[in-house]
């Protein structure tokens, strides 16, 4: 097997919801891939469909939203999966899930049950599982048990005998989240997927778990999709960036090159928008003008044309496909090709 | 998508953005069918409530022991293909083995009826005197049963007009007691807190944990027997919204703490405003639709009460009118496998409560549409 | 947790007081006493009574005093398990409400347990398969069974089984059984005649609690941790049992606080149309009949009835939620 290989390969994926009042189309048309042991960054505005893409990885949308199109491979030991195809509750896709791709889920607080202790739910993920530590045997509650200590050691929590017995409520909300990554690495997934992980705490909190992961990606050399809208945070983690906006992939490329030579017109609109230590006093802040287009009303065309300042009359006319631009970056924008994607 | 689309897209959100919250309630109401249907049904319940007499064919407490337990006689709008309503004629012939008069209808002889004649006198409103109905029998001698006739040979079809004006009324009323107690109580709790609202808390707790159906029954048997229909009217009412009125207190005073802690009251004060503008232009408005759907769901539970006690005999009591009181009539097994029409009341109450609980559901959802 | 049960049943005694003041006042207000009632009643059946027994009974209820001795008496009675004496059966209270409550109990509890039997999967199945043709049909049950009164059910159900059927479906027990000692024949005759009654008891209820069950567990189903679960790979139906269902379920323990209160009261109509023993068709008539200590006695048990079934639901609610356990 080549080792350049990917792990996850999304191809053209398209979600939609089916409200009463019209067709949300939330995913429309994002491919990215993930290198095992990579750290990809998703970043962009709220409702860019970031979240949404990473539930259909797990098959986890609700109703009433429903993968259209595309296809969603992963690579396991034996051979590649195509996560878009799977029935949401088979049994193949209850496999994946929890076992070789993980969730650590954007507030901590509200996705433990309040009336289950920390330490009994991340048991139980371990026991579903159990092979995963021990192929062909059984694995007993004490044994589960045990495994969640070390666990909670590894991330972190100081006296976890004790604390594996606390309640959500009761712990802080670092050490929620600390648990909560627990429960992710419970099961030695391939990629973790992290959904805003740090949006919830405070700062000196966020910073301390953003090392934690850091620290066990390298130990576990597990890949991770770290999505968030905070770019500082992008370029603290991430080795390689995918920037989205409405369901749409706009540019990818390593972080480096996104953050100092950026070909999009909306990722440079981001990078303006970060506040500056070196800035000058007494000058607005630049923002992205006008405002994120409500669902039902996507513009034709490239969706960011209504509030893009360098938009051509092509723009409202035809979806740019995303192409390779030199040096490293892939962009979907007329700026730097003829391209037009199809769909 | 075209831009066509895009256009009307932005004016809908544009008619959102400027709506009053009333009228964003009323169009959220406007989909519920069933509510909406349900509404209809009411306003028609009530239009009767205010002129029962006009609907009845005939004098409610009119007795002819000779025509006792008459079945239904439904109307016929045509008569050979002309319009020309009217009713099965009724035959009756004494049971040479039980002695009773057993009636059955005979669609051959035609009693004929028409709509808007004149039949007995009553007072429209207790004003002006007129002899106007809906529906009455051609011939003014000839008495005609829509819904048959009890024991005494009442009209039972006349008798549901008048004891839905009572029922109805109670429920109406014992829910316009309970709201008021409910948030002048409640509000009083909410916004002076302190001993006065631990004492209001107290009072509630002490009123929602009182058995209340033989509470109800033991405070209207100590009612004086020698009371007018109209006392004993008022007297049920004020005992069912005694307890009535805790709910919709808790929750007032629930939101007045709430709200009192919200920035657009501190807003309010810093401009001088006074309390009671305070409350009633900035705090009140934004529950009001909340309280009025609360309502609108304590009607019908009013409405069973006040029937299960006078079914029981101890509510409204005769010669006034209610349904409980018509179901009274339906207590005995022999007589109800006798005369099954005399249930016809209670598929009334069911009707009246469905259609309350519908639009009051709807209400709820159109008022609160993030609670559900 | 002790600490707060101990405190909650220390209001107990305090209420009772409250109620039974209440409940006097009220049972006293019709004009006349029970004496002259007693004494009309009597001689209106031809028997009579020696003018020494009327003045020592004046005496001992303290006729002739304010309320609020006549109170005090009866309280001091009571406190020694007296109830006084009826005047319509001329028996002790005590003795006819104890021939009855244990049935009144039974069918309460046993109406109790059906609803809940029946209300819990309804409320799962609607609120997992929203808008499905079975979740529509349970909303149209719900809505006509909670517009249905109680004595209404009663009378269609009893109308239907005498017209159609030929049979008869008030008493709790066959004639054979009716006088006969408890014996296992006995007792599943009654659950013969019971579960009927207990269902019309229970069917208001029913609907109102597979509608919280419903709504709660819609609200809950929405909730993040649903999704962690899902995300570590559970079963469905495992998870949402030991989930949003477990969590759905506190709310509905607070119900129990005003449910239970509501079947004893409610109990009241369906016994008096299905002429079942129950203490509540006994105190219909003591009310009519101004049996005014035997009212007052039938009051207070449902009042306890009621404060115990309040509490019961607080304690429960303490149990299993691990949020007030631990900080109650």
């Amino acid at each position: 097997m080549n080792a350049i290989e990917p792990l996850l390969s999304v191809r053209d994926l398209r979600v939609s919801f089916a409200l009463d009042e019209g067709l949300v189309r939330a995913v429309d048309g994002t491919s990215f891939d993930v290198m095992p042991g990579q750290v990809l960054g998703v970043v962009g505005e709220s409702g860019c469909g970031k979240s949404v893409t990473m539930r259909a990885i797990l098959q986890l949308i609700d109703r009433p939203g429903r993968i259209t199109n595309g296809e969603i491979r992963f690579r396991r030991d034996d051979g590649v999966v195509d996560l878009a195809r799977l029935e949401p509750r088979s049994a193949a896709m209850r496999d994946i899930r929890g076992a070789e791709i993980a969730l650590i889920p954007q507030e901590p607080m509200a996705a433990f049950s309040p009336v289950h202790t920390v330490g009994d739910q991340i048991v139980e993920a371990i026991l579903l599982h159990s092979h995963r530590w021990q192929p062909g045997k059984r694995m007993g509650r004490s044994e589960a048990r045990d495994i969640t200590v070390g666990l909670f050691r590894d991330v972190g929590i100081s006296m976890p005998e004790q604390r594996i017995d606390a309640y959500s409520w009761q712990l802080s909300g670092g050490l929620r989240q600390r648990a909560m990554i627990a429960m992710a690495l419970s099961c030695k997934p391939r990629l973790l997927i992290a959904d805003e992980p740090t949006t919830a705490i405070d700062v000196t909190t966020q910073a301390q778990v953003l090392a934690l992961l850091r620290d066990l990606q390298e130990r576990y050399n597990t890949a991770i999709i770290f999505i968030t809208h905070d770019l500082g945070v992008i370029a603290q983690m991430a080795s390689y960036v995918v920037v989205m906006y409405l369901g749409r992939v706009m540019e990818e490329g390593p972080v480096d090159d996104i953050f100092h030579a950026p070909k999009h017109p909306y990722t440079k609109a981001l990078l303006r928008s970060i506040p500056s230590l070196y800035g000058q006093t007494r000058v607005a802040l630049p923002v992205i003008s006008g405002a994120l287009p409500h669902p039902f009303n996507r513009p034709p065309g490239c969706p960011f044309h209504p509030r893009c300042p360098d938009a051509m009359p092509r723009c409202s006319d035809a979806v740019p496909k995303l192409m390779p631009v030199p040096p490293n970056q892939f962009a979907s924008c007329f700026l730097h090709h003829e391209e037009v994607d199809p769909a | 998508m075209t831009a066509a689309d895009i256009a009307v897209g932005k004016e809908a959100e544009d008619r959102i953005a400027v709506a009053s919250n009333w009228k964003l309630v009323w169009w959220r109401f406007r989909r519920h069918h069933l509510a909406m249907a349900s509404a209809v049904l009411l306003i028609f319940m009530y239009t009767i409530v205010l002129v029962p007499d006009f609907f009845s064919t005939q004098d409610p407490e009119r007795t002819d022991a000779r025509q006792a337990f008459i079945p239904v006689q439904t109307v016929h709008l045509f008569d050979d293909g002309a319009l020309s309503p009217w009713v099965p004629a009724i035959a009756g012939k004494r049971n040479p083995t039980t002695l009773r008069m057993e009636w059955t209808t005979d669609p051959k002889k035609k009693v004929p009826i028409t709509f808007f004649g004149t039949g007995y006198k009553w007072k429209v409103f207790g004003l002006f005197e007129t002899n106007r109905h809906l529906i009455v029998p051609v011939d003014p001698n000839q008495r005609i049963f829509l819904l048959g006739s009890d024991r005494l040979g009442r009209d039972q079809w006349s008798r549901i007009m008048h004891g839905t004006q009572t029922s109805m009324t109670v429920g109406l009323v014992a829910v316009a007691l309970s709201v008021i107690l409910g948030v002048v109580l409640g509000g009083i709790s909410g916004y002076v807190g302190g001993k006065t609202d631990s004492f209001i808390q107290r009072l509630i707790e002490l009123l929602q944990s009182v058995p209340t159906i033989p509470i109800w029954l033991a405070l209207s048997a100590a009612l004086p027997r020698d009371w007018t229909p109209t006392q004993i009217f008022f007297a049920i009412t004020v005992i069912l919204s005694l307890v009535g009125w805790t709910t919709l207190g808790r929750e007032v005073r629930g939101r007045f703490l709430a709200l009192r802690e919200e920035d657009f009251v501190l807003a309010a004060r810093l401009a001088g405003c006074s309390r009671m503008r305070i409350i009633l232009r900035h705090m009140v408005p934004t529950f009001l639709s909340h309280i009025i759907a609360t309502s609108s769901l304590a009607i019908p539970v009013m409405i069973i009460n006040e029937t299960s006690l006078s079914f029981l005999g101890l509510g409204i009591r005769p010669p006034a009118i209610s349904w409980g009181v018509l179901l009274q009539e339906a207590q005995n097994i022999q007589t109800l496998a006798l005369a099954p029409w005399l249930l016809i009341p209670g598929l009334v109450v069911i009707v009246a409560v469905l259609a309350f609980n519908l639009v009051g559901d709807g209400l709820r959802d159109a008022a609160d549409p993030y609670s559900h | 947790m002790t600490r707060y049960i101990l405190q909650r049943l220390a209001l107990l005694p305090l209420l009772m007081v409250i109620y039974s003041f209440v409940i006097f006042v009220i049972i006293q207000a019709p004009p006349g006493d029970f004496l002259t009632a007693y004494v009309a009643t009597l001689a209106s059946s031809g028997s009579s009574i020696s003018q020494e027994q009327i003045e020592a009974w004046r005496a001992q209820y303290g006729l002739d005093q304010p309320m609020i001795v006549q109170y005090w008496l009866w309280v001091k009675h009571l406190a020694h398990g007296n109830f006084g004496l009826s005047l319509e059966y001329q028996r002790p209270n005590a003795e006819l409400i104890g021939e009855q409550i244990g049935l009144t109990l039974a069918l309460a509890l046993f109406s109790f347990f059906l609803t809940w039997a029946i209300a819990i999967p309804a409320g799962i199945y609607s609120a997992t398969h929203p808008r499905s043709i079975g979740d529509h049909i349970l909303t149209v049950v719900n809505y006509v069974g909670v517009a249905t009164p109680n004595f209404m059910l009663a009378l269609i159900l009893m109308w239907v089984a005498f017209a159609y059927f030929d049979v008869s479906v008030t008493g709790l027990y066959s004639p054979e059984y009716a006088d006969a000692p408890w014996s296992w024949g006995k007792f599943l005759d009654l659950m013969a005649h019971l579960w009927l009654p207990a269902l019309v008891l229970g069917i208001a209820g029913t609907a109102r609690l597979s509608r919280i069950m419903r709504a709660n567990l819609l609200d809950e189903l929405n909730k993040p941790y649903v999704v962690t679960a899902r995300a570590k790979g559970m079963k469905e139906w495992r998870l949402v049992l030991r989930y949003p269902v477990r969590l759905a379920f506190n709310p509905l323990i607070s119900t129990i606080g005003w449910y239970l209160p509501m079947l004893f009261s409610g109990s009241l109509i369906v016994a008096t149309v299905m002429n079942l023993p129950n203490i509540g068709p006994l105190l219909l008539r003591a009310l009519v009949n101004q049996d005014m200590y035997l009212a007052g006695g039938i009051l207070l048990i449902y009042s306890f009835l009621t404060i115990v079934g309040t509490l019961l639901s607080d304690v429960l609610l303490a149990l299993v939620d691990p949020r007030i356990r631990v900080e109650g």
